[in-house]
């Protein structure tokens, strides 16, 4: 592996912004990586054609002595969930291949303005509905710790990126985990950041009141970083809060939990957890307390329906949102008839089997004579998570669980059985439904097999500094007892 | 009023409702900066918004929301203190989500009424919710004999309209108004027109489609108390059209009763042409909208300050203006309506304000100018003279320049484009003669030539002179004034 | 069971998904037992618990009545599957809105 392709995000920044390297190089090793492993990982549904060209704008502007961003020079991998012009966005789905966006989202504009690379856009389950990226309608993306495995999802194609070095950033969309679970399955950091925290202008639309937009990177810092440069208030999103983004790099440099009060979550545990994931995060949390922060034990009772809630609440702002992919403005058109006919018939061909189980479903909910049953009382359950989240809050500073119950599965082990995949978020729902902040930072190796497993934190809404404190000292500690980053373990991939 | 029409209303209470549309006259759309200029260029006001590109978020417009809070209180409306958008659900080409951002059970505004006047009493028509939601986009339908959808091979969508922000009315079922339904359909419909112009929210045009209205229709067995199943008339472009759906809507049902059958629950579509309405959607199956709250938006909550403020900022009320001129002018009701209806309420107020009494005003712009508009089949506002004119032709008469009979060439001169009142006079030398030494030299000829009414004057009959004065008024061709001949004979004579 | 066949067959039409019979069979099975899984909230007690459809809280977020640039013709029409008149083209409605 080219050396560049190993550094940290915020080394590279600086490398290039001191002239040490030129931005030019940084990219064209990353394409040089991508080329030699992706035909494997699957990570890339698209690379951009003008990268060495940014690369080069970069490097013009150094030159010239023009102020660079925050990124600049830094390769970044984009979920095909956000618009991006210039490159197709096709959110894993067959009904926007070939789409390209008259339009630019909010992130990856600024991502361009802070100097970003916007290497390519990433594989991913369709419209955001999955936990593996087997429901992506370009084939599944591969877990780089061993290629028979998933990546995780839905945002699997941006973790498998970073885990597997073809960029030292990437973006994802979390509703129901999906940044935190990927980040846990490829052993690498993944955050969601407060909803409203950052722009869904420009981010296909899953369910609205879930999807947060948010960073993956090999380490703590590398995802502040990023979490920082995309996040912010935007007019163009109504539901974006307009307050300082939280100061998670301050907060990513400062990993110090001495004092802070961290609650485990009981009811996030139990049976249907693999044992090595359970006894991986009780070390964590020993680790934690040997640290000097004080652990106690927290009850939120009603987190054990947060999965049903969520299986009610996403699918019907879903089955609503993906109704204007219908063949009449943009992407596929299918079938003859009528404008229904042409309709139904594009819809059939156009979406995949877990994106029409969740439209029905989200229908049934809605529907007059099971509202109040269904989504109006997973509203309600809603209510009373939050209500679990602050009389936790009260007692603790943040919260940790496992991210996700097992290590990384086999792919095709869960493709047609949606309630078995479900479960792959059953820790990562809760914070979702209430919208406050949560990551993913890898905390070792199941012992039974070898694979990553993440520590799940969670902070309260707007005080996402917590949880990359926390992550930071977990990090920090963790490394100095290995030696070296979590990834350096990866076997799958040849170095 | 028909045999059939008057035989149905003795049989069954009509009871109506109206949905009106109203297109917002803001700058911008109701969730997006796209411009709303009518007539523009196909998909020329249209971004990622308004289109519901994936990815697309919507803004509420601030103005839209002040806009339908002024309707409200206008309309006597409750404001909601916290209310939110919600998504109605149905798939169709003019709509690019696929979904339309509206308001379902937390209307802006609701619990209102308005005041009809009809026939010299008033109907209070109840307003059920005024609330906000989006236009549709617009489209042509294209291969059909009739450029409607039935028998077209497909359909051109022009995306221009969509977004733009409409504002729903809903009144309550009307009732109890027997065969004057129609007529007070009609008057509702007008006089929520002049409200809304006179709040300066929106172009009220009918015949542009900035305002549009549905009309329920049910009928009621006389004395039964059970309420008949109703139907909803589309496609009603005037107010005309408003009351003639509601009036054969009436026939219809009460012909489908007659005759044994149910009335269905259905769409049906008003024809311009034939005046009846044909079937359209039914209503039986109805759609599931499946109606939740709009993620995407945040609820509105107007203080109440804000609401304090937007009510203080409300002109005064067509229904306030008639109260106070006609009680300015001393009119009685049915003196007052005669002025509604011949649409002349504003060039005889303005007419009054430049000088002229109500009187006089009335006079003209109610007889003489009544009458040309009629025979020129106009509306007496669009008759090329202005108030300006006819207060200056009043004015002349008082001061006696003109009598009765030249003011009416001289209105007929500006009618024709001769130029100001004073400039027709002028031209036309029509000044009363004011000089007494003409008028006396005209008296002197006249009695030379009727020597006998001499004596018949002088001996105290004094209703001869009347001839002379007649003879002066043909001499000087109208122009003298007749009061002041009738003086001068007499002190000649004397 | 929680939902048929041919309840199943009616969401797919009000969603205008075209599903063959095989996928039916395939689909229905799957959509009933998530259906039976989530109706688990009904075991929630919620009595006054008010429904949360916004976790931020935020509220009165507006914009000012601007105007701001908006897309070309050309552009709203790129990605369109067939256009005719600078409009978008589509297949006969066959019920009227």
């Amino acid at each position: 592996m080219n050396e560049l392709i190993t550094k940290t995000a915020t080394e590279l920044a600086a490398a290039v912004a001191d002239g040490e390297v030129s931005a030019a190089e940084v990219t064209a090793a990353h394409l040089a990586r991508i080329e030699a492993i992706d035909g494997q990982v699957k990570a890339f549904l698209h690379i951009a054609s003008d990268a060495v060209r940014q690369a080069q704008e970069i490097d013009r502007k150094r030159a010239a002595g023009e102020r660079l961003g925050r990124l600049a020079g830094v390769p970044v991998a984009v979920k095909d969930l956000f618009a991006t012009v210039g490159m197709p966005t096709t959110c894993g789905s067959r009904i926007l291949e070939g789409w390209h966006p008259p339009y630019e989202s909010t992130i990856t504009s600024r991502l361009r303005d802070a100097g970003a690379i916007l290497i390519g856009k990433t594989n991913m389950d369709e419209f955001a509905m999955g936990s593996s990226t087997e429901n992506s309608a370009y084939g599944p993306s591969h877990n780089p710790w061993d290629l028979s495995l998933v990546p995780g999802g839905s945002s699997g194609g941006s973790a498998a990126a970073v885990a597997a070095y073809e960029a030292p950033l990437s973006l994802g969309t979390d509703t129901g985990g999906s940044i935190r679970q990927p980040a846990a399955v490829c052993g690498i950091v993944g955050a969601k950041p407060t909803y409203g925290g950052s722009s869904r202008y420009g981010v296909v639309a899953f369910a609205s009141s879930l999807d947060t937009p948010g960073p993956f990177g090999r380490n703590v810092l590398d995802a502040a970083l990023l979490h920082e440069v995309m996040s912010g208030h935007d007019p163009m999103d109504s539901t974006s809060i307009d307050a300082p983004v939280p100061p998670v790099v301050e907060a990513a440099r400062h990993g110090d939990v001495s004092g802070m009060r961290i609650g485990v979550v009981t009811d996030l545990s139990g049976d249907g957890y693999q044992p090595g994931v359970l006894s991986r995060f009780a070390e964590t949390v020993e680790l934690l307390e040997s640290l000097g922060a004080k652990v106690t034990e927290v009850s939120c009772p009603h987190f054990k329906y947060a999965l049903p809630a969520y299986y009610l609440i996403a699918p019907s702002e879903a089955s609503s949102n993906l109704a204007r992919f219908d063949g009449m403005r943009y992407g596929l058109r299918a079938g003859t008839g009528s404008a229904e006919e042409v309709m139904a018939q594009t819809r059939a061909e156009g979406f995949g089997a877990e994106v029409k189980r969740r439209i029905m479903l989200g229908a049934y909910a809605l529907s007059s004579g099971y509202y109040d049953a269904y989504y109006g009382k997973a509203q309600q359950v809603r209510t009373l998570i939050i209500r679990d989240f602050e009389a936790a809050f009260e007692q603790v500073d943040v919260l940790v669980s496992p991210v996700t119950p097992t290590t990384a599965f086999p792919i095709g082990e869960r493709a047609d059985d949606p309630m078995a995949m479900y479960l792959a978020d059953l820790c990562t729902i809760p914070s979702d439904l209430a919208g406050n902040a949560a990551i993913s930072v890898p905390c070792g190796l199941a012992p039974e097999n070898g694979l990553p497993v993440g520590l799940h934190v969670m902070a309260p809404s707007m005080a996402d500094d917590r949880m990359y404190r926390v992550g930071a000292a977990v990090e920090a500690a963790l490394q100095s007892r290995w030696g070296h980053p979590l990834l350096a373990e990866a076997k799958g991939l040849a170095s | 009023m028909t045999v059939m029409y008057e035989e149905a209303l003795q049989k069954y209470e009509p009871v109506f409702g109206l949905e009106t549309h109203v297109e917002l006259g803001t700058r911008t759309k109701m969730f997006c900066g796209c411009t709303t200029v009518f007539g523009a260029e196909p998909n020329t006001q249209v971004c990622p918004v308004c289109l519901g590109l994936p990815g697309s978020l919507p803004v509420v417009n601030r103005l839209a929301i002040e806009y339908a809070i002024k309707i409200g209180l206008a309309l006597n409306c409750s404001i909601a203190s916290w209310c939110r958008f919600a998504r109605k659900n149905y798939f169709y080409p003019d709509m690019p989500k696929d979904f339309q951002i509206s308001q379902y059970d937390e209307p802006l505004c609701s619990e209102g009424y308005l005041d009809v006047l009809i026939g010299g009493g008033c109907v209070r028509v109840g307003i059920e919710r005024v609330h906000l939601e989006e236009d549709t986009g617009k489209s042509l339908h294209v291969g059909g004999a009739t450029g409607r959808i039935q028998g077209a091979e497909y359909s051109l969508v022009d995306y221009n309209r969509a977004g733009i922000p409409l504002v729903e009315i809903v009144t309550k079922p009307v009732e109890g108004t027997g065969y004057l339904a129609p007529e007070v359909a009609k008057a509702y419909v007008t006089e929520l027109r002049d409200v809304l112009r006179s709040l300066d929210v929106s172009d009220v045009r009918m015949e542009e489609g900035s305002m549009r209205c549905d009309v329920n229709t049910s009928l009621s067995v006389v004395g039964s108390g059970v309420w008949g199943t109703r139907t909803e008339t589309k496609n009603v472009n005037s107010l005309r059209s408003v009351e003639r759906a509601v009036h054969s809507e009436i026939e219809r049902q009460a012909f489908v009763l007659d005759a044994g059958d149910r009335v269905i629950q259905e769409t049906r579509h008003f024809h311009e042409d034939t005046g009846t309405t044909t079937s359209g959607r039914s209503k039986e199956e109805a759609q599931d909208y499946r109606y939740f709250p709009e993620p995407d938006l945040v609820p509105v909550a107007p203080s109440p300050d804000w609401v304090k403020e937007i009510g203080a900022s409300l002109p005064e009320l067509p229904s306030a203006r008639r109260s106070r001129l006609r009680s300015a002018w001393s009119l009685s009701e049915l003196e007052f309506e005669a002025l509604r209806n011949a649409g002349a309420l504003d060039v005889v107020e303005a007419t009054v304000a430049l000088g002229a009494s109500p009187a006089d005003a009335r006079k003209w712009w109610l007889g003489e100018l009544a009458r040309k508009a009629n025979d020129a089949g106009v509306e007496v506002s669009s008759l090329p003279i202005t108030p300006e004119s006819v207060a200056r032709v009043a004015a002349l008469v008082s001061a006696g320049t003109l009598n009765d009979r030249l003011a009416r060439q001289v209105i007929d001169g500006v009618l024709e484009g001769e130029g100001t009142p004073d400039e027709v006079v002028e031209k036309r030398g029509l000044a009363v003669v004011s000089d007494d030494s003409a008028l006396l030299s005209a008296i002197d000829s006249a009695l030379a030539d009727n020597p006998d009414v001499a004596e018949k004057v002088r001996s105290g009959k004094v209703a001869a002179a009347g001839v002379i004065v007649g003879a002066v008024m043909k001499a000087t061709r109208g122009k003298a004034d007749a009061a002041r001949v009738r003086e001068l004979i007499l002190e000649r004579l004397s | 069971m929680s939902i048929t066949r041919d309840e199943v067959a009616h969401l797919a039409r009000l969603s205008r998904l075209a599903l063959s019979d095989q996928e039916l069979d395939h689909l229905a099975p799957q959509l009933d037992q998530i259906i039976s899984a989530v109706a688990q909230v009904q075991e929630v007690a919620a009595e006054g618990i008010p429904p949360t459809s916004h976790a931020t809280g935020l509220t009165n977020v507006f914009r000012d009545d601007q105007p701001v640039p908006c897309l070309t013709p050309e552009q709203a029409l790129s990605q369109a599957p067939a256009e005719e008149l600078q409009r978008f083209k589509v297949p006969r409605i066959l019920v009227e809105e």
